[in-house]
């Protein structure tokens, strides 16, 4: 089972290369790029179940063993998140395979989008079953380098002032990561995941959080975590809809993905703890007020995106089990609640050839079923119950309460608090764009819409275009699967409780690096 | 663990600058400043590598002691290539911003200029333009502009025509630009 391990990476790498080498043909390319994900797709389904049940799967790569060669190591927490970006990419993928049908690949230069995506996908499953630090920074420089050309994408003078944000800000990021792999190894002489977890106690206090601090700047950059998360708002809206949906869904888990890692393997002291949650309390408020806001739709779910990031660190600031599961549990449901809504978002652009609520009106009318496709997904982010939005923040605020400090009673607070005013902005956009007339848009005057602002740049409704089956069938899909989150919640939650037990004590993951023990 | 002291002021040094380039507004600058900070970086990682020492090559005779640590070598390789993979992009990055705008400037986010000019007390300003700091805006202009001369004078001057003909263009662009002060 082992010699699964790397296919996850192997697979989408290897697409990329025949989709370069079909550039000429985009019928091979798209056949290629859904068939790579799809494999991985099934792939990640079996590492999961044998991961469930069994010990986590390691692989030496060239069989050099492990503090000396590189390892992958894949638990439950990295086979779940396999699964479940796999399962995003994909439908994302068949979003743009529709959009690029139906547009004549005006917007996206074909020849190159197949394989950059597939790039993104490979370094987004590096980084997940990365055993190593080092090779963990090479994951995130594989998806970063294929995120810069995605996000550029047709090279328009509004998407290169958007990408040269995003790419200097990367750019700091991963210079602060790679420098901070340079002091643990300086401080442990390895940089091996489960070795640095082991050598670690034995550094002083002071350096531990000195690395800690570093660590955790670097990841709260790529996290969008506040206060360095005012790169997001500005750069995600100006990219092609499919783009800004998997960047929302995943890029950024990656970062929260990290930032779990650190704070349970390579640093699983208390120290600074406190601090996160902190931090976690001005990420949720900020962002929640930030959406609020905001008039056009995908700068609003950028700042909803930003605000819920806040949600998955308290669960991780908690430092306990059901803390820990919680936020897992948050991740795999944000994931796909947020990627739905910018594919929703998509559709309404195309549909109403606009994304402010200024602007749009009537669409329940004009298109029931993108109606539903946004307010189903709306509402399990803005937490009604029975959704898994619900379901994840209850556990969240159960982890708290059981911490019991009233820094926790706090954090439940402000948690029910942007709660609700993520519901209020999303049923804004719902009483605007879905519910109003299409007759009363030209003068119409709410309260609702005094102090929202514009997007910068924001073009004047554009012409409407038509929504292709397999974009519409794309986002149906999501929001089955969002759905299904909810129907088998009990299953999901109880993995991802065992995910957490996983990483309670790093001992798990040390002993399945080094099955011989470690000097 | 005793270390290079020269080894650390060159990558203090190559920090400062790097961040410095790094919150420019020029792009070529930004581009500067990443080379600089990434190279530091692999300093950092040469320097945690310990003492300088032999080749690391098992068999010569040489003792574990002497040998210099492979690891941060093989590091420093890979984060050569990666800085020289994200320089190529954001080179054609570059050139692309200054096809469409001839400037490599960052412009002031429309969102923030909103923001001044809009509901918030603060004072409104725009970044002021004529003294932007930019590597190659107005000399590149310059520069595309006497190209253009050059071709149409020998142009011309084949044809034996005037040159008062192509002066005049040029003139009256220049003028354009005076004519408001």
């Amino acid at each position: 089972m082992n010699a699964l391990v790397p296919l996850v990476v192997m697979v989408p790498l290897l697409g990329a290369a025949s989709a370069l080498i079909l550039g000429r043909h985009p019928r091979m390319q798209r056949v290629v790029a859904l068939l790579a994900l799809s494999v991985v797709l099934a792939i990640g389904a079996v590492l999961l179940v044998v991961v469930d049940s069994d010990a986590p799967l390691v692989m030496e790569v060239g069989g050099w063993s492990a503090p000396f060669g590189i390892v992958l190591v894949v638990d439950r927490l990295s086979a779940l998140m396999v699964v479940v970006s796999a399962a995003v990419l994909l439908a994302v993928l068949v979003f743009s395979v529709g959009q690029g049908l139906a547009d004549g690949d005006d917007e996206a230069p074909v020849s190159i989008y197949y394989p950059t995506y597939l790039i993104l996908a490979t370094g987004v499953f590096t980084a997940f079953i990365a055993g190593d630090l080092f090779n963990l920074y090479v994951g995130f420089e594989i998806l970063l380098v294929a995120s810069y050309v995605l996000i550029t994408l047709g090279g328009t003078e509004a998407r290169i002032r958007a990408g040269v944000t995003y790419i200097v800000v990367s750019l700091l990021s991963s210079a602060l990561f790679l420098a901070s792999i340079a002091m643990i190894y300086g401080a442990v002489g390895t940089v091996n995941i489960a070795q640095i977890s082991v050598r670690m106690a034995e550094v002083p206090v002071d350096v531990q959080i000195l690395l800690h601090t570093m660590l955790l700047v670097a990841f709260g950059i790529k996290a969008a975590v506040f206060p360095l998360s005012f790169w997001l708002p500005d750069s995600y809206p100006t990219a092609p809809a499919p783009v800004t949906a998997v960047f929302a869904g995943l890029l950024t888990k990656v970062g929260v993905y990290a930032i779990i890692r650190t704070e349970t393997i390579i640093f699983p002291g208390p120290e600074l703890n406190p601090a996160l949650m902190v931090v976690a309390l001005l990420t949720m408020v900020v962002g929640a007020l930030g959406a609020v806001a905001q008039a056009d739709i995908k700068r609003l779910l950028s700042f909803t995106l930003v605000s819920h990031i806040g949600y998955m660190i308290l669960g991780v600031a908690l430092g306990t089990v059901a803390g820990t599961s919680a936020a897992i549990f948050y991740v795999v449901h944000h994931i796909i609640v947020q990627t739905t809504l910018f594919l929703a978002s998509g559709l309404i652009e195309r549909r109403g050839g606009s994304t402010s609520i200024n602007e749009l009106g009537g669409l329940l009318k004009a298109s029931p079923l993108i109606a539903a496709l946004f307010f189903i997904p709306a509402l399990n982010l803005g937490g009604i119950p029975p959704f898994s939005g619900f379901i994840g923040k209850l556990a969240l605020f159960e982890a708290s309460a059981e911490q019991g400090t009233p820094l926790a009673y706090l954090l439940i607070g402000a948690g029910a608090f942007v709660s609700l005013l993520t519901l209020y902005a999303l049923m804004r956009v719902w009483n605007m764009a879905f519910w109003r007339p299409a007759a009363d848009v030209a003068d119409y005057d709410s309260p609702l819409l005094h102090n929202v602002s514009e997007a910068p740049h924001a073009p004047v409704l554009q012409q409407t275009r038509s929504t292709p089956a397999l974009m519409v069938a794309a986002t149906g899909a999501m929001v089955v699967v969002s759905i299904g989150l909810t129907v088998f919640a009990g299953p999901l939650f109880a993995m991802s409780s065992r995910a957490g037990e996983n990483l309670e004590g790093p001992s798990m993951y040390v002993d399945a690096v080094f099955p011989g023990g470690i000097e | 663990m005793s270390i290079s002291l020269v080894l650390l002021i060159v990558m203090a040094v190559m920090y400062a600058c790097g961040i410095f380039l790094l919150l420019e507004r020029s792009m070529t600058r930004v581009l500067l400043g990443f080379l600089l900070v990434g190279n530091a970086t692999n300093l950092l990682i040469l320097i945690m590598g310990g003492e300088a020492g032999l080749a690391p090559i098992v068999g010569n005779g040489v003792t574990a002691e002497e040998m210099s640590d492979p690891l941060p070598q093989a590091l420093i390789l890979t984060a050569i290539v990666i800085t020289f993979a994200v320089s190529a992009f954001l080179m054609a990055l570059i050139y692309r911003s200054w096809r469409i705008e001839q400037d490599d400037d960052l412009d002031d986010d429309a969102a923030d200029v909103a923001m001044r000019d809009g509901v918030s007390g603060i004072a409104s300003e725009t970044m002021d333009t004529s003294e932007s700091d930019t590597e190659f805006g107005i000399r590149a202009e310059a520069a595309v502009s006497t190209a253009r001369d050059l071709e149409r004078s020998d142009e011309l001057a084949a044809a034996e025509a005037a040159n008062s003909v192509v002066a005049k263009p040029v003139t009256q662009k220049s003028g354009s630009g005076e004519d408001p002060r």
